[in-house]
């Protein structure tokens, strides 16, 4: 018997990433939670290394997983939750949230059950790369050529937010008193010391 | 099927032909670190632990059995679990620890054909595995209950976000002058004299990788996450007998990933330093081998420790201002002084 | 102008050079430390380590159970009970001490009349019973006839101070 190993590599992660995603949202404590979620990512890139996608696969687990998500968990395990609160209301919210829900449903189901469009006999499996083929100098190339003006356009984006979020937590306050690394560090020895001759005395009064 | 299994019997050799080595390095890394710390401080380091020998009595062979002394003493000691200790989580972090720190070593070259796992995109993968470590630590602080460990960890995870930044910055022009993610192609463009390795042009960068990976790794002076002074231990302070051993080894095996990845990226991997020169580029100083990666890194573990036992730990907020103030800028504009240097033509690819 | 000089200069990293520099200086340097059993340190000739009872030269005990060492210990380590000897002389017939409640002060041995008990240059020894801390007059009648030798040589040196 021939066990086909790409589909059960991706059958197993797939499974493992609907698990961990259905627990990210069941499960109680919101440490788990994020677990969970860096557990949904990790799969993910597992699911994208079989599709050739080395460079987005590595990516995903560099950024989400390496940086996002452990914010998130420092995030979490600082704040001290309270469930119940959270709890409050959730019949009401419920209808909002079936409606959305169904919404979802039917749009992937648009996508996915209508034959003629999706599937394996419209999107046949492309040939395998060639052995050596960097899909990271393939998108670099396209990013910076194709594509370079959107790319440039999400690069200011980004720089936007990040001025933006300095901007919201930088404040000035006065009366406190904090430390200024950048200008204890250029202390020089000469402000500090002073040194002073003195003659050395002996006890009756000869100075020596 | 029996081909199948006898090529996943041939890579678990593999895998454990770079492990076992690896742990033993590790072991004898800690003792390394206490001779060369104790000789820094004027002082003999461990010498008493020897290998018991049938016919001479009292061996002791400068203490070189002590690193397994302590990993028998830490394995029969008792794992204790605090009382309000998440226990999974509490078990399951050391494992988070040591799996990012070892698997990491799957796609290091050792020389020209000597890799687990040659792929394109082995920079990356490096760069992932070890931003996956701070999760062990992480989860171990937040898992223990304790507010000493929890501090730590804390300290520890901001501490390895933001030197990931300059860390990957630095990579980015080891990236720019090589033109490739894979390792080994990058060590072959540093082909040449000593000149062409990537730490001359390099230089500010170099330094700064290797700074940044001093505080990835959370050793001095850079290690607020233990601390010892003000969290007792920090992340590990509810951690005892073998799973303390496994934080111990994680540790220790990402500092000498960091090591050998200075080695690689920077200074010519197993190139050998004379290769161009007149008369020791005939002898064997002159061919490039394995044990030239093997000093290097030995060269770079020993700034481990040298500068553990030269510095004194840092202020929490000073680590982040070198972090973010100095490291940060500093890596932009190489990466710019890098390019311009690649597209003048100053330094040649694999000249 | 000074800004700049200084910038570059703590980006030359001068200092983290010099610091390095100390601690290489030192790795080559020899240690001082001392390999315990192997190698010892001098000891002062009055140095008061393990307690004993000395005997004159004919093998006679030299103590006379006059107590005045019981009766000056501040930790009150000293047992004795004495008695008649068929001779007529006064002897002990018990000299205990409790080395945990001994704090080596010497006071015993600057008392003694007839220089008996006194505390050896030996610092090396051990007990594994908590019992084994009382040490009796044979066993410190023992330790005087092994330390004889060194005890007579330090009292000696020490002769002209007292």
């Amino acid at each position: 018997m021939d066990i086909p190993i790409p589909q059960t590599v991706f059958y197993l992660f797939s499974f493992i990433m609907v698990a961990a995603a259905i627990m990210v949202i069941t499960v109680r404590n919101p440490v788990y939670a994020a677990l969970f979620l860096v557990l949904t990512f990790f799969s993910a890139a597992a699911i994208w290394l079989l599709l050739e996608a080395e460079f987005l696969a590595i990516v995903l687990v560099v950024v989400y997983v390496g940086a996002v998500m452990v914010l998130f968990l420092f995030v979490v395990m600082m704040l001290d939750i309270n469930l119940a609160p959270l709890k409050e209301g959730f019949v009401s919210y419920l209808p909002v949230g079936i409606a959305v829900a169904l919404l979802m449903a039917a749009e992937m189901l648009v996508v996915v059950w209508t034959r003629d469009r999706f599937g394996p006999e419209i999107y046949p499996v492309p040939a395998a790369a060639e052995a050596g083929t960097s899909n990271t100098a393939a998108l670099g190339e396209l990013l910076y050529t194709n594509f370079l003006l959107p790319f440039e356009i999400a690069g200011v984006i980004l720089l936007v937010a990040i001025v933006s979020a300095v901007t919201l937590t930088l404040r000035k306050r006065s009366g406190v008193r904090s430390q200024s690394p950048s200008h204890q560090v250029r202390v020089k020895r000469d402000e500090r010391v002073r040194l002073v001759d003195i003659a050395s005395e002996s006890p009756d009064g000869r100075s020596d | 099927m029996l081909d199948a299994l006898l090529e996943l019997a041939w890579i678990v050799i593999k895998i454990l032909a770079i492990c076992v080595p690896l742990i033993l390095t590790v072991a004898y890394f800690t003792y390394a670190e206490r001779k060369v710390i104790g000789f820094m401080q004027v002082r003999m380091g461990p010498n008493r632990v020897g290998f018991p020998l049938p016919f001479i009595k009292r061996f002791h062979l400068l203490g070189l059995g002590q690193p397994f002394a302590d990993v028998v003493k830490l394995l029969l000691k008792e794992i204790i679990l605090p009382e309000n200790a998440n226990k999974f989580l509490f078990v399951l972090a050391p494992v988070m620890a040591i799996a990012p720190a070892f698997a990491a070593w799957a796609v290091v070259p050792f020389s020209d054909t000597m890799v687990l796992a040659d792929i394109n995109a082995g920079l990356l993968y490096i760069l992932a595995m070890t931003s996956l470590g701070v999760y062990g630590i992480i989860i171990a602080g937040w898992a223990s209950n304790s507010k000493y460990a929890f501090l730590g960890a804390m300290r520890s995870a901001a501490q390895i976000v933001s030197y990931e930044i300059a860390m990957g910055f630095a990579l980015v022009g080891v990236l720019i002058m090589s033109g490739t993610l894979n390792l080994s192609e990058i060590v072959n463009a540093q082909r040449g004299g000593v000149f062409d390795w990537f730490w001359w042009p390099l230089l500010p960068l170099f330094v700064i990788y290797f700074i940044s990976g001093v505080a990835e790794t959370n050793r001095a002076p850079f290690d607020m996450a233990e601390g010892e002074s003000e969290i007792v231990a920090g992340f590990h302070v509810e951690y005892s007998g073998a799973a303390f051993a496994v934080f111990f080894l994680a540790e220790y095996a990402n500092m000498i990933l960091i090591a050998c990845l200075t080695s690689l990226l920077f200074v010519g991997g197993w190139l050998s330093p004379f290769a161009g020169v007149p008369l020791l580029g005939d002898t064997i100083l002159g061919t490039d081998g394995i044990f030239w990666l093997l000093a290097k890194t030995a060269f770079f573990m020993f700034m481990f420790l040298w500068l553990r036992a030269t510095f004194p730990r840092y202020r929490y907020d000073q680590v982040m201002r070198l972090g973010w103030k100095v490291f940060v800028p500093i890596t932009i504009v190489w990466i710019l002084v890098a390019a311009l240097l690649i597209m003048l033509g100053v330094v040649v690819r694999g000249s | 102008m000074n800004t700049v000089v200084r910038y570059f200069k703590s980006l030359m990293l001068l200092e983290l050079f010099a610091g390095l520099s100390v601690t290489m200086r030192y790795f080559f340097r020899p240690k001082f430390t001392i390999r315990y059993p192997e190698e010892k340190t001098p000891k002062s000739n009055r140095f008061r380590g393990l307690h004993a009872l000395r005997r004159y030269p004919n093998g006679e005990e030299r103590c006379i159970a006059c107590k005045l060492c019981e009766a000056v210990c501040p930790a009150l380590a000293i047992t004795i009970e004495s008695t008649q000897r068929d001779d007529g002389t006064r002897r002990t017939t018990r000299y205990d001490i409790d080395l945990f409640k001994c704090i080596y002060c010497g006071f015993c041995e600057e008392s003694c009349p007839v220089d008996s008990i006194v505390e050896t240059g030996f610092l090396e020894y051990h007990m594994e019973n908590a019992s084994e801390r009382i040490v009796d007059k044979q066993q410190l009648l023992a330790i005087g006839d092994r330390f004889e030798a060194q005890i007579a040589a330090d009292r000696e040196q020490d002769a002209a101070y007292r």
